[in-house]
């Protein structure tokens, strides 16, 4: 039999996934303490979880609380799951899945922001054109020499994806990206 | 401050080995009375010891050990009592603060190793905080669903002085609140559920002894109460009487053929703090088709994780079968007729006689030998263990548990090396009770070492072997599995036990005939110190009923069934990649 088509996973039997796979936003708000983060990210990595972005920062100083953002893609059994296990963890005090709640609260989705710094060269038309088109998407020049210009873009993932897309060619040189923030609206807390 | 926070956390008695990192706990612990420390040979060991410990006592067991390969040697411990929910305290040692990071003598990232292998784990690199960790890590090891926690100490926080704070009845720990009682809408569904069950059946877990004695006594009320057949895991055994009348042995991979198919066909399940483990559903795309599943755990990752359930109550399960008890008693009351059909069937598939094995007067069956050591002491103050194999199932199908905190065993991990020190663990805390391992002949070799620590502080544990010279459960897996070919799996120089067990100061019984095993076993328990008994066995004999891989409880491959050819074609090319 060929091996590619036996069941993988160490399990006595895993009944095949029929589930479709979903992408859902979670936050996390934990105790700011050292390896708090190595123990989300193991959690992750040690149950065979995905991560798609991962965005982390101390929200609450005087409470040392921070809030950790991740995108994941699951069945929503794994995502039941995800959530479940995150919970377990000691210094966890709230998992939130951003998606299910505004779904609760009538929005088609939670409100996700991304910012990137994008550094493109070029000369002559190229330099030109790169202006006119971050100036379209809303992107500051935050650097700039004769030579190169850095960017800073806000806005969803499909724009930042879009803007980076456009500037390829036009001499794209570095890119930073910070993960997704994301809170629900409406005026209520997590 | 060490040693007070741990008298202040009421312990008695730690298991440890001393090194460079932790010599300053160590000078402490030598001018002192109130803390018995047992050194071990081997810090796997000293884990394992405060497995056994723990689990027939239900206090927390603590483990002191050096930095390096102190912390590593003891993963292993810390990985099995994180799978069987054992409340562990580990406290290692570790370079002073100012060398962390510079790759120093006997110095390993001891809180990243133990991360995925604890419940939770600290560096303490504040004096200060010392003793409040300590006091949070006895909480968060022994609350909740239980688990093994490590608090890592540099060597310049022990010398330091700083302020201590006695254990505080208010919890700071904010985050960690775990549930107790179980949402009092979802019980009165449950019952409403089982009251009109036509079929039904308890299967309980290693979370009923976990949540103490009332628990246990909880789930036999309310087995009389209603009448129901009752299964359990292998780490539930004993919450629930063998003697018991409801009664239908172990369930799952080697469980009895009753327990299993009434898994399979019962119409509403109880799953009373177990958690659906891949031994116990077998194939789970056929696991109990037509029931509704009712599932009472305190954790709540849990419930749904394997198997759906209909009906899922987060909670302590003495606090969740006191309300459910009481609530049936104000109620409901059992129409015994509704069960009728339903028990018959049962005694039907009882009459199938699962368990049998040839009996032979020549050579003495490991199955025999287990009846027999149940025989002479389950009349006795009693605690078994086991390492891992053949003759854990064997010990679990044939001797008979009345009570819980009786059984130590390694169910998640399957640890060969658990038996032997978790007996040390048990004795330490049952100084008069007769403590056996029931052990194999290659589990046992994994941890022998130990053997010295039971002489040195004349802890009489018997360890009980079950010798045929083969890996038993690695040798029946190659003969369903890989055609019979044995690879690696038959232990061609084995030591001389007898000889073996008087070299570390013990004593030695040897017996290969079955019209001498009695006399021989009476022999053991009358011993005052440890003992080895080489039990010679039937070499191929295998571990019948089971549930072969990829199959579903009513597969199962039972002893008259079970021809080579059988055997040789139990499992499809598909079951094959499973473990």
């Amino acid at each position: 039999m060929n091996a590619q088509h036996q069941p993988t996973g160490s399990a006595y039997f895993m009944a095949a996934e029929t589930a479709r796979p979903e992408t859902h936003t979670l936050s996390v708000l934990v105790d700011n303490e050292p390896g708090v983060l190595a123990r989300v990210i193991g959690l992750f990595s040690g149950r065979g979880y995905n991560i798609e972005s991962l965005t982390v920062s101390e929200t609450e100083h005087e409470a040392h609380l921070s809030r950790i953002t991740i995108v994941t893609t699951a069945t929503p059994n794994v995502l039941e799951q995800v959530k479940a296990q995150l919970e377990r963890i000691i210094p966890v005090h709230r998992v939130v899945d951003l998606t299910v709640r505004s779904a609760e609260l009538g929005h088609e989705k939670p409100l996700e922001r991304e910012l990137a710094l994008v550094k493109v060269t070029g000369t002559a038309d190229n330099r030109v054109e790169a202006l006119r088109l971050a100036d379209a998407f809303r992107a500051q020049v935050i650097d700039a020499n004769t030579e190169h210009f850095i960017f800073e873009i806000t806005g969803r993932v499909s724009k930042i994806e879009q803007f980076i897309a456009i500037m390829k060619p036009l001499g794209l040189v570095e890119i930073c990206r910070t993960g997704i923030a994301a809170m629900n609206r409406g005026p209520q807390g997590m | 401050m060490v040693l007070q926070a741990l008298k202040d956390n009421g312990v008695k008695h730690m298991f440890g080995y001393p090194g460079g990192a932790v010599l300053p706990i160590y000078d402490e612990l030598h001018q002192q009375d109130d803390i018995e420390h047992i050194l071990v040979r081997h810090e796997q060991g000293a884990g394992h010891m405060a497995e056994g410990y723990a689990r027939s006592t239900g206090k927390p067991g603590v483990v002191l050990v050096t930095s390096g390969p102190g912390a590593t040697n003891v993963v292993t411990a810390l990985q099995d009592a994180l799978m069987d929910s054992i409340p562990i305290v580990c406290l290692t040692g570790q370079v002073p603060t100012s060398l962390i990071g510079s790759d120093a003598f006997q110095e390993c990232d001891t809180v990243g190793i133990t991360r995925p292998c604890t419940k939770h784990n600290w560096l303490v690199k504040d004096v200060n905080q010392l003793s409040r960790v300590i006091h949070e890590a006895f909480r968060v090891a022994t609350t909740g669903r239980p688990g093994p926690v490590v608090v890592d100490i540099p060597k310049d926080v022990q010398f330091a002085t700083g302020i201590y704070t006695p254990p505080s009845p208010v919890i700071e720990q904010k985050s960690y609140q775990p549930k107790l009682s179980g949402d009092l809408d979802k019980i009165r569904e449950a019952i409403e559920l089982m009251a009109a069950a036509k079929r039904p059946i308890i299967y309980s877990g290693g979370g009923v002894v976990n949540s103490g004695r009332e628990a246990s006594q909880l789930l036999r009320e309310l087995v009389d109460l209603t009448g129901y057949p009752i299964t359990s895991t292998l780490m539930g055994l004993g919450a629930y009487p063998a003697s018991g009348k409801n009664w239908m042995g172990m369930l799952g991979m080697h469980g009895t053929y009753e327990a299993n198919m009434a898994m399979h066909d019962c119409d509403v399940m109880v799953c009373i703090g177990a958690r659906f483990d891949d031994r116990i559903t077998g194939r789970l795309d056929a696991f109990s088709p037509n029931s509704k599943k009712i599932h009472i755990d305190i954790d709540p990752s849990s419930i749904n994780k394997n198997v759906r359930t209909d009906i899922g109550i987060l909670g302590d399960i003495g606090h969740v079968l006191e309300d459910m008890v009481r609530l049936w008693r104000a109620s409901k009351k059992t129409d015994r007729s509704q069960l009728a059909g339903w028990w018959s069937q049962i005694e039907k598939w009882r009459a199938r006689n699962s368990l049998a094995y040839p009996h032979n007067k020549d050579v003495i069956m490991p199955q025999y030998a287990v009846q027999r050591l149940y025989g002479l002491t389950k009349d006795r103050d009693t605690y078994i263990t086991t390492e891992v194999g053949q003759h854990q199932m064997w010990a679990a199908q044939f001797y008979g548990f009345e009570e819980p905190n009786r059984w130590m065993t390694s169910g998640g991990l399957g640890t060969m090396g658990y038996g032997f020190p978790a007996a040390i663990g048990v004795q330490v805390a049952h100084r008069d009770s007769l403590v056996i391992d029931i052990a194999g002949d290659a589990s046992i070799q994994m941890c022998i070492q130990e053997m010295s620590c039971a002489v040195q502080y004349q802890l009489p544990v018997k360890i009980f072997i079950l010798n045929n010279q083969y890996m038993g459960m690695v040798r029946q897996w190659q003969q369903l599995l890989h055609g019979n070919r044995l690879s690696h799996s038959y232990t061609e120089s084995m030591p001389d036990f007898v000889k073996l067990a008087e070299a570390y100061g013990g004593v030695g019984i040897r017996c290969d005939k079955p019209a001498d095993l009695d006399d021989a076993i009476t022999k053991m328990i009358d011993t005052p110190g440890p003992v080895i008994f080489d039990c010679r066995v039937a070499a191929l004999a295998n571990c019948f009923p089971m549930i072969p891989s990829g199959k579903a409880h009513n597969e199962m491959l039972l002893p008259d069934e079970a021809t080579d050819e059988a055997v040789a074609n139990a499992i499809d090319a598909k079951g094959r990649a499973l473990v």
